[in-house]
């Protein structure tokens, strides 16, 4: 019963002939597939599955992704000799690896780095018609192009993060590594590197617009769903024609925190929350070793951070006299 | 209503649950010890669980009972006393009886001497001996920085073992860089107990503790100045950083305040005492472990044909003080601290 009246599951799954959607301009591929109803996705979402729209763009990025998916599993079960079990022992470990630094710029040998150069070229071509396939099913059905902007501001930090960076560096030594635990080690090794990345300005707005993200949609979300039984998912037609489900959910903000949103407005917060953390994120790791070596000093210096009375401190045995290397 | 299906997913979350649970955290009390200034996190975080069984395994052998002065040196009592010839005789043979139990408890007198001619050198590990006790008493005078007057003894590192428990190797070569796929970057990228079980740089000893590699990565000012270290030779000074933890069984905030690694005035007198532990480590493995190499038969030697080698784990064995800091030094003071 508690699950039910809590409205965790969608409780209305409408069912009539599956929608094939508008008609589509002279040129278009045809939809693929026959749509057909799941009663499980009607739990979480629409019921109807398909049909899907793969088109030129969709096909081009999926093989390229393809390509790299490939080429970065195929290095990794070379790594471990071929061998099924080690590869899925060791998933998590396994890694395709950027160039070492010797070489900087430079197309390195295949097996130092070659091979993380197409993965990443095939990669950021996957993705980059993925997002011209979004942007463009988005105009055709005469909608307006926000969640390609929104994936373009993700983009935007995948390139810095594998292609802008390493650019301006000099090195493609600096970019990220494909592997699970191997991204994250670099993650680390990189905040070491740059003297501690928490204090770069822009490191804490994208946490900042992270975890606002997480709130605000908490926020939204449970709002909505205490309004439900005024019809209060009903958000859009709300806008204009402002329902009880409405001024309750106002009153209820106004009346907690003094300010409320709108039915309208929400959305824009919610859509400029989740934008400005990869863009801000961006931002952040660019000035990272190209405007700023060492971010702890930088935020002393600019009083960002204090500067901490010594605790127990030494003098560097390195610059004692006589001292060893 | 909620479903049978439901019943059984929650079971089987709660159950992955308290595994995740039971796997992932230590069992509570937790002693939390500030080892910093107020406010910066500076904690080393213990359980009593760890503690009693560091305890346990750090129980000292009890001292050989004092002996008699016999008046005479070793070297004038027995054949070819190369190291600690002035040493009064019978302090000499109470010396070797510890040995015997430090090192090798099992094997006995033989496993360095040859048996009915105990002057005789043919044995590689009476020679390998030799040079060790060189070494413990240089690292006593020599090496004070590092281990105080505390001073190590055999047994630091050999606790009963002929072979201590916790050396290292150079690892195999890559057998596929040579190829054109699934080359490793420097041995990186396997669930590594060198380094923590990370998928850091898999010898994050050989550059440091053998070579004289450059371990501090960390710019000094706020600003670019010219080249500065790579991510991978930060990534492999946080191997070894990753190895000198686990050796030690302690977080990072023992030696340094993670605000700011390189900082000497937020954390540094545990963090000096380390410095010299890693020069310490470097000069055995340089001047006394690496010459050995020769003596070794065979089957003593790592895949690529070098000796086992020194690292802090050697001797710390997972305490932040070898042996927890207690002295055994002292009662062999005649022989380990001439």
């Amino acid at each position: 019963m508690g699950i039910e009246y809590q409205n965790i599951f969608t409780r209305v799954q409408a069912r009539a002939h599956p929608h094939d959607g508008i008609a589509l301009p002279a040129g278009d591929w045809a939809r693929d597939g026959k749509p057909f109803f799941a009663h499980l996705m009607g739990i979480i979402g629409n019921a109807q599955i398909g049909p899907i729209y793969l088109g030129h763009l969709g096909v081009a990025s999926l093989a390229c992704g393809f390509i790299a998916f490939e080429i970065i599993g195929l290095n990794m079960l070379a790594s471990v000799n071929w061998d099924p079990i080690e590869f899925v022992r060791q998933l998590f470990w396994l890694a395709l690896e950027p160039p070492a630094p010797k070489y900087g710029l430079s197309l390195p040998p295949l097996n130092e780095g070659g091979w993380w150069l197409m993965a990443g070229f095939f990669l950021t071509a996957s993705i980059l018609l993925w997002w011209l396939r979004m942007y463009r099913r988005a105009r055709q059905l005469g909608m307006g192009t926000h969640v390609a902007w929104a994936f373009a501001a993700a983009i935007w930090l995948y390139l810095v993060l594998g292609f802008i960076r390493p650019v301006l560096m000099g090195s493609w030594s600096e970019a990220v590594p494909f592997g699970i635990f191997p991204h994250l080690d670099w993650t680390a090794a990189f905040s070491l590197r740059y003297g501690n990345l928490f204090y770069n300005p822009f490191h804490m707005l994208s946490i900042v617009f992270l975890y606002g993200s997480t709130l605000l949609f908490a926020m939204h979300g449970a709002t909505i769903l205490a309004v439900s039984r005024f019809g209060g998912e009903r958000e859009i037609e709300q806008i204009v024609d402002r329902g009880t489900a409405s001024e309750r959910a106002a009153l209820f903000w106004r009346w907690t925190m003094g300010f409320n949103a709108t039915m309208e407005s929400i959305h824009r917060w919610a859509w400029w929350f989740a934008v400005l953390c990869p863009l801000t994120g961006g931002i952040g790791i660019l000035l990272t070793g190209t405007a700023v070596d060492n971010w702890y000093l930088w935020a002393v210096k600019h009083h960002v951070a204090p500067a901490y009375a010594p605790y127990m401190p030494a003098v560097d045995p390195a610059t004692l006299p006589g001292a060893v290397r | 209503m909620i479903g049978f299906g439901l019943k059984v997913a929650g079971a089987v979350a709660a159950v992955a649950a308290c595994f995740f649970v039971y796997l992932t955290f230590g069992f509570p009390p937790v002693v939390d010890t500030q080892s910093g200034l107020r406010g910066t996190g500076m904690a080393q975080i213990t359980y009593p669980s760890t503690v009693a069984r560091l305890r346990a395994a750090n129980v000292l052998p009890e001292a050989q009972p004092a002996a008699e002065p016999s008046g005479e040196k070793s070297s004038a009592v027995y054949e070819n006393v190369q190291v600690l010839g002035d040493l009064d005789s019978n302090e000499f043979i109470r010396f070797m009886t510890a040995i015997t139990e430090w090192v090798s408890p099992q094997e006995g007198c033989n496993y360095c001497h040859e048996e009915g001619n105990l002057a005789s050198d043919k044995l590689y590990q009476k020679i390998v001996a030799r040079r060790m006790i060189q070494m413990t008493i240089d690292i006593n005078s020599k090496w004070k920085s590092h281990v105080a007057e505390t001073g190590v003894t055999c047994h630091t590192c050999h606790r009963g073992n002929p072979v201590p428990a916790n050396i290292w190797f150079k690892p195999e070569p890559d057998s596929r860089m040579a190829t054109y796929a699934g080359g490793r970057a420097g041995n990186q990228n396997r669930a590594n107990p060198a380094v923590a079980f990370s998928s850091l740089p898999g010898d994050p000893f050989s550059p440091y503790l053998l070579g004289a590699t450059e371990i501090r990565v960390q710019p000094t000012t706020a600003l670019p100045r010219g080249q500065g270290a790579s991510i991978q030779a930060t990534e492999g000074t946080y191997g070894l950083m990753m190895h000198m933890s686990d050796a030690l069984g302690v977080n990072c905030t023992s030696c340094h305040n993670t605000q700011a690694l390189n900082d000497w005035q937020q954390a540094g007198r545990t963090r000096s005492i380390a410095w010299h532990g890693i020069r310490m480590a470097r000069d055995l493995n340089t001047n006394y472990v690496e010459p050995l190499t020769a003596q070794f038969p065979a089957s003593r030697l790592g895949p690529t044909g070098d000796v086992a080698k020194i690292n802090c784990a050697t001797c710390h064995q997972g305490a932040n003080k070898p042996l927890l800091g207690q002295n055994m030094v002292r009662d062999y003071l005649a022989a380990l601290r001439p």
